[in-house]
């Protein structure tokens, strides 16, 4: 029991720029092994996707979250829990859809993009593309099917960051059979 | 607040992990033999090692010689990037150093001894490169391996190169 309690309070925040710098590091390898920045934006996607499906688990043991209601309360828990608790920042959560199916979330600033300035040849690129895969592989996981992308970039001149998130449909669970 | 140290580990880890399997997937389909795997995750590790350092050492005084930096290494560096200092130093006073963490924080989540022995070196390259650019950017041209016999443990050595 009192290992278990131990292991909850252990400190979980680490250097912040070991992460923005290796993240640099992996973009910057990306643009070397690739030719486009169109593979370079669905790499970086893919490897968002296969760590949103792991740190969802991580972060549901983490932060006692239950299950969303509706896409409301999704879009909550991820600005004010999920990327307080992962990147520090708390984006904002605007521009709904009428029918509350869509929303952005504002980046005001985005640890990914510290010491960044894209060069004029990476048009195409965007940068921290990962986000995009790692919300995406998450919510899969809590069976939510969604579609994210970025629509603002600072990087790219805009005053700020957005990310759009489009509820596409629940997916149905499968259970093994001969479970309930 | 303080932005350095917001982030979370598991993030870090979980991308530290991506990165590694990045490079040898694209190894297994051909695109380059798989003993430069090692040589382009510590090429990596090199330019987060530089631009580290630079951000540490931005408010401390000058080393006083080549072994003031392993210690600043050892103590400041370690804990900010992996939160517990080197276990053991050692070095033979003529340009070798040997840097031992008894529990290494990439790899204590993987295995507690002998078992995915084979994988460890996969998940250290990193490191060494990063351990090396920090000490090129002080003026220190080295070569960084490192060494596994059960995890979580880990020496890492490194060889002066005299200019």
């Amino acid at each position: 029991m009192s290992r278990q309690a131990n292991r909850g309070t252990e400190s979980k925040k680490m250097n912040s720029e070991l992460f923005t710098l290796t993240y640099g590091a992996l973009v910057t390898q990306l643009c070397k092994d690739y030719e486009n920045d169109e593979d370079v934006n669905k790499q970086l996607d893919k490897m968002g996707y296969n760590i949103g499906v792991r740190l969802i688990e991580d972060f549901l043991a983490r932060s006692n979250v239950g299950r969303c209601h509706d896409f409301r309360e999704t879009a909550d828990v991820i600005a004010k829990v999920a990327f307080k608790m992962y990147l520090g920042i708390t984006p904002s959560v605007t521009n709904w859809s009428p029918a509350g199916d869509e929303f952005s979330l504002i980046l005001e600033n985005n640890p990914l993009v510290d010491f960044v300035e894209l060069p004029d040849n990476h048009s195409g690129l965007i940068y921290s593309n990962l986000l995009c895969g790692v919300l995406r592989g998450a919510l899969e996981m809590v069976q939510m099917a969604i579609d994210v992308k970025f629509v603002q970039d600072t990087l790219k001149g805009d005053n700020v960051t957005e990310i759009r998130l489009k509820f596409i449909k629940r997916i149905e669970e499968n259970l093994p059979a001969g479970e309930e | 607040m303080n932005r350095q140290e917001m982030a979370d580990e598991a993030l870090f880890q979980l991308l530290h992990t991506e990165i590694v399997s990045y490079v040898y997937k694209s190894a297994e389909q051909g695109e380059m033999e798989s003993g430069r795997c090692v040589t382009k995750l510590e090429n990596m590790g090199f330019r987060v090692g530089q631009g580290l350092i630079e951000r540490f050492t931005k408010d401390t005084a000058r080393f006083k010689d080549e072994l003031d930096v392993m210690k600043f290494i050892c103590k400041d560096f370690w804990t900010s990037v992996f939160k517990k200092q080197i276990d053991n130093l050692r070095t033979n006073h003529q340009g070798i150093y040997v840097l031992q963490d008894n529990k290494f924080r990439l790899l204590t989540q993987m295995s507690a001894g002998k078992q995915y022995l084979e994988h460890a070196p996969k998940y250290l390259a990193f490191t060494c490169g990063i351990v090396r650019g920090a000490l090129s950017n002080l003026g220190i041209k080295s070569i960084v391996t490192v060494e596994v016999t059960a995890m979580p443990a880990c020496k890492f050595q490194v060889m002066i190169q005299k200019m």
